[in-house]
């Protein structure tokens, strides 16, 4: 034995699989990743894969077959209504358990423990919002209810039955290459996940901002940029409908004016959800179409990632059969429809989410004065475990309102003060909203899905239906607080009892319509009534879209011909811009020609000529986009260069309706000059400037709308590997067709309900999360062209068609 | 002969131990197969090398090739910025090779110089 150089090969192969299997020397350990049997190429799904098996399970009740047809998409049939549940989470967990997995750590707060320190930001936030003990409160509410909860234990059961059978060499990519191994699923978690949904639709608010714009600017000015109606405003309820008189009359707080008013703060960099977090969603009567029968569309937008938001499948079981979009990591159909009736959603958008400052008695936040006492806290203590470094405890102090989210410890990128602030959101309170899911997927008339809508309290939600009997209607649903004028619109005391929420809207108060004599019912997240809605709604709702989704269903039942399923595509892609319609005169009446150099003058006539269709080869569009951004800064800026970093801005459908009424409007002169400059002044200035960036962009060969947004899909960790990039798709804000760079229709659904239903739907992603399957994305192209697959609802008697592929039999 | 055998029978018990062992585990393999078979190191080196660059090779270009090459793009984009599904199988191969080759050599030392007395 040669004992130096046997000691010095066997350091050097143990230090190479050392360096090989961490991420010591390496950013990925890459023996393990590589290794054929256990690594990433366990994760390249042959293109021919046979996705058919035989499974037993104890837990099932009953038998089961799921047939999977051409795209993947699941049909379940099953003896028992909890067998479709877990089918449905082993489903779930099959195809995408990293995702669930992830959305689920997010909500909680946990992704710093596999992503070290970087996450711990994110992981304070989401904790000291409360959406652990959100999650708990509706984890609560819904075991009440044995069915729910038998219907929440099935799915659960049916996830961890799938992440019982993974082995290492089997587990999604993505844990391999971030380096950790799922955990087992719980009820918990799906009520985790639908906080996270309630966190992005419902978690919006501008309170800070708000605060800061109310301190900074005078009354006048104040109420001229945000204004609470707009002009231009068609409410998803029609104006002039009549409300009942309210049961709640809130009363706002004697010192209002002199307190809430007058308070100053500095502002938080929070994580915000989207605010273009919205929607479209309409249903045109069966009076107006060729079949006779009502069309239902929706198209909710929401961030556009792989593996996609939703996960299509039938869920048929003696009971009901209902097909649609479902969550990964909720059971039931979200957005789809039955044998009876169809159901979609678009986000109210109503402000649930309120800030009061609360005053401790001292460091030891023990106790807080409120209604002129000392009232004691209660403390919840977060363990952040931390990848790489020791578990944080993050003590938070919850308040009569709810957990303290911003104090000394603990203030995000927070400018100046050390202020205390205690978060009430709805969202906190018990609610069951997977039973209205469960409801609507066997709802069979309106008054089933009256009964299923009243159980959704939050996110509120515009929720639209249509069924076979010819009933159409829409429901701007949730528990809304009744506020007095301005409440919650800035940051609140927190001494006193009466700054809080008096009560909730009751449900008989809830806007709706129900066949309505125009023959449609619509909405895009714009504020639902006119002003003679008894309660206090907020300014904070986008209004173009709906508008032109009204004036465009009008002047469809208009036409000779009745409305088809494919006016309906034609419709939910329609890339026409009728914000630019209301702002290009502006621009087009005041711009003075003659001051533009001849490369100017060129971008002004793609201007002019522009069909106002945001396509995407229309250069006219990045032209007004590209001015509009000018010209909003040119207004605006120098009112905003003294005020916090962090001030609310106007909304530009304000700006637009305030030239359209005055030309002379307030904050066209630009302040810091001596001069007092006119709108044609300004209008040009930011057109010369505007000239300079499309300038640029048309050198890179970015001029074309559809490449100057460069709308994308991306992989959930951002990674341009497993992203779809440079999509060439037309639309944007202020669209139907509301794909933006990042952000978009995440589901496009069509249903007429004729007596054999006629559904067409798309996604922009694939059944597949792995990013190894040819299923992943593969419906992204489509989604792009704006075509649309025929929504299959199989009948059993239909089982040997030829769509059928694979076939998956589940028994005890 | 013996290099033949040494390569064979490391590519084969490396086969069989990784589908229940970690992936480092071709390293004792390679280690065990020199010890026995009593090659001479710079043999083999050569002979733990091509067992596992053949082996992991033929394994990932088979898994790839079924798959029509869709994950090893991706892959090969994410680790090495090059979108070349053979340049990510170059690279596992060679990793394997790499490993069981010092394995091997290691494992070669365990013997007496060839020609000498104990």
């Amino acid at each position: 034995m040669r004992i130096i150089p046997l000691l010095l090969f066997a350091v050097i192969t143990t230090a190479l699989i050392v360096v090989l299997d961490t991420k010591l020397l390496l950013p990925a350990p890459l023996g393990k990743l590589l290794s054929p049997q256990e690594g990433i190429w366990q994760n390249a799904e042959p293109a021919d894969e046979d996705f058919s098996a035989d499974l037993k399970f104890s837990n099932l009740e009953g038998k089961a077959t799921v047939y999977f047809d051409d795209r993947l998409v699941p049909h379940v049939f099953a003896e028992k209504d909890n067998d479709a549940y877990f089918i449905q989470g082993y489903l779930h967990a099959k195809f995408r358990l990293w995702q669930m997995e992830l959305q689920v750590m997010s909500a909680d707060g946990r992704v710093s423990e596999f992503i070290g320190e970087k996450g711990l930001q994110h992981d304070r936030e989401f904790r000291r919002l409360g959406m652990h003990f959100a999650a708990e409160n509706s984890l609560r509410e819904m075991e009440k209810d044995p069915k729910v909860k038998a219907t929440c234990d099935a799915y659960t059961a049916g996830v961890n039955a799938y992440i019982g059978s993974l082995t290492a060499a089997k587990l999604p990519i993505e844990y391999k290459i971030i380096g950790y191994k799922p955990e087992l699923w719980s009820n918990l978690k799906t009520a985790l996940f639908l906080k996270y949904m309630s966190w992005d639709l419902a978690g919006g608010e501008n309170d800070f901002e708000m605060t800061n714009a109310r301190n900074f600017f005078s009354g006048e000015d104040f109420s001229k940029l945000f204004p609470e109606i707009q002009d231009s405003l068609d409410p998803i309820i029609p104006r002039g409908t009549i409300f009942p008189a309210p049961a709640i009359h809130p009363k706002a707080p004697a010192d209002a004016d002199s307190l809430y008013m007058s308070k100053s703060v500095s502002y938080i960099d929070h994580i915000k959800p989207d605010p273009a977090n919205g929607s479209n969603n309409w249903a045109v009567s069966g009076r107006n179409t060729q079949s006779g029968a009502p069309i239902l569309c929706n198209d909710p937008h929401l961030g556009l990632n792989l593996p996609s938001l939703w996960y299509e499948m039938q869920l048929s079981t003696p009971s009901f059969n209902a097909y649609g979009a479902t969550f990964p990591g909720a059971p039931s159909v979200i957005i789809g429809f039955n044998d009876n009736c169809a159901f979609g959603f678009t986000n109210g958008g109503r402000d649930v989410r309120d800030y009061y400052e609360i005053k401790f008695k001292d460091e030891t936040r023990k106790e807080y004065w409120f209604d002129s006492a000392w009232v004691p806290t209660t403390f919840r203590y977060e363990e952040i475990k931390i990848s790489g470094q020791p578990t944080l405890v993050d003590t938070v102090a919850y308040t009569v309102f709810g957990p303290v989210m911003y104090d000394a410890s603990f203030s995000g990128k927070r400018t100046g003060n050390k202020k205390n602030y205690a978060v009430r959101w709805k969202a906190h309170d018990a609610s069951n909203e997977l039973q209205i899911f469960t409801y609507l997927n066997s709802a069979k008339n309106y008054s089933d899905y009256l009964t299923a809508a009243v159980h959704l309290q939050t996110p509120g939600q515009n929720i639209v239906f249509a069924d076979k009997q010819g009933d159409i209607a829409i429901r701007t649903q949730g528990n809304f607080p009744a506020k007095w004028a301005h409440q919650g619109d800035f940051i609140m005391p927190g001494t006193d009892s009466s700054y809080m929420w008096q009560g909730m809207i009751p449900q008989e108060e809830v806007p709706f319509q129900y066949n309505p004599e125009r023959g449609f019912v619509s909405s895009a997240n714009q504020r639902p009534v006119d002003s003679t809605y008894p309660y206090y709604l907020g300014n904070v709702y986008p209004t173009p879209r709906g508008k032109y989704i009204n004036r465009r269903l009008a002047e469809l039942q208009n036409r000779a011909e009745k409305i088809t399923p494919q006016d309906m595509m034609k419709m939910q892609t329609d890339n026409y811009n009728i914000f630019a319609e209301m702002t290009r005169p502006i621009f087009l009446n005041n711009i003075r020609e003659q001051d533009l150099s001849a490369d100017e003058k060129k971008y002004f006539n793609l201007l002019k000529s522009w069909d106002l269709r945001n396509d995407p080869g229309s250069m006219g569009t990045t032209v007004f986009v590209v001015l509009f951004d000018e010209f909003k800064k040119e207004v605006y800026e120098d009112e905003y260069v003294n005020s916090p970093d962090y001030t609310m801005r106007p909304q530009p459908s304000t700006l637009m309706e305030a030239l359209l009424k005055d030309s002379a409007y307030k904050f066209i002169d630009n302040i810091s000059t001596p001069q007092t400059e006119t709108l044609a002044d300004v209008a040009t200035a930011s057109f010369k400037k505007s000239s300079v960036l499309l300038q640029k962009a048309q050198a890179e060969g970015k001029l074309e709308w559809a490449k100057y947004k460069d709308t994308k899909v991306t992989h959930l960790t951002r990674q341009d590997a497993f992203s779809r990039l440079h999509l060439p798709i037309g639309g944007g804000d202020n669209v139907i067709n509301a794909a933006r760079n990042d952000h978009g229709p995440s589901w496009r659904m069509i249903v007429s309900l004729t007596e054999k239903t006629e559904a067409y739907g798309v996604y922009p992603g694939g059944q597949s999360g792995n990013p190894g399957s040819k299923y992943y994305d593969n419906f992204v192209d489509k989604w792009v062209k704006g075509e649309y697959y025929p929504l299959w609802m199989m009948t059993t008697g239909e089982v040997t068609d030829k769509r059928v592929q694979y076939k998956m039999t589940f028994s005890r | 002969m013996k290099f033949i055998i040494s390569l064979l029978l490391t590519a084969l018990l490396s086969f069989a131990a990784c589908l229940y062992l970690p992936w480092w585990v071709i390293a004792p393999v390679a280690f065990l197969v020199a010890a026995v078979t009593g090659l001479v190191p710079g043999r083999a080196f050569l002979a733990g090398f091509l067992a596992i660059f053949l082996l992991w090779a033929t394994l990932s270009f088979k898994m790839s090739a079924a798959n029509d090459h869709i994950l090893a793009h991706k892959v090969a984009q994410l680790l090495f910025k090059t979108d070349s599904p053979y340049l990510l199988i170059a690279i596992t191969a060679f990793i394997g090779g790499l490993v069981a080759g010092f394995a091997a050599l290691a494992g070669a030392f365990t013997r007496k110089k060839p020609g000498t007395i104990a």
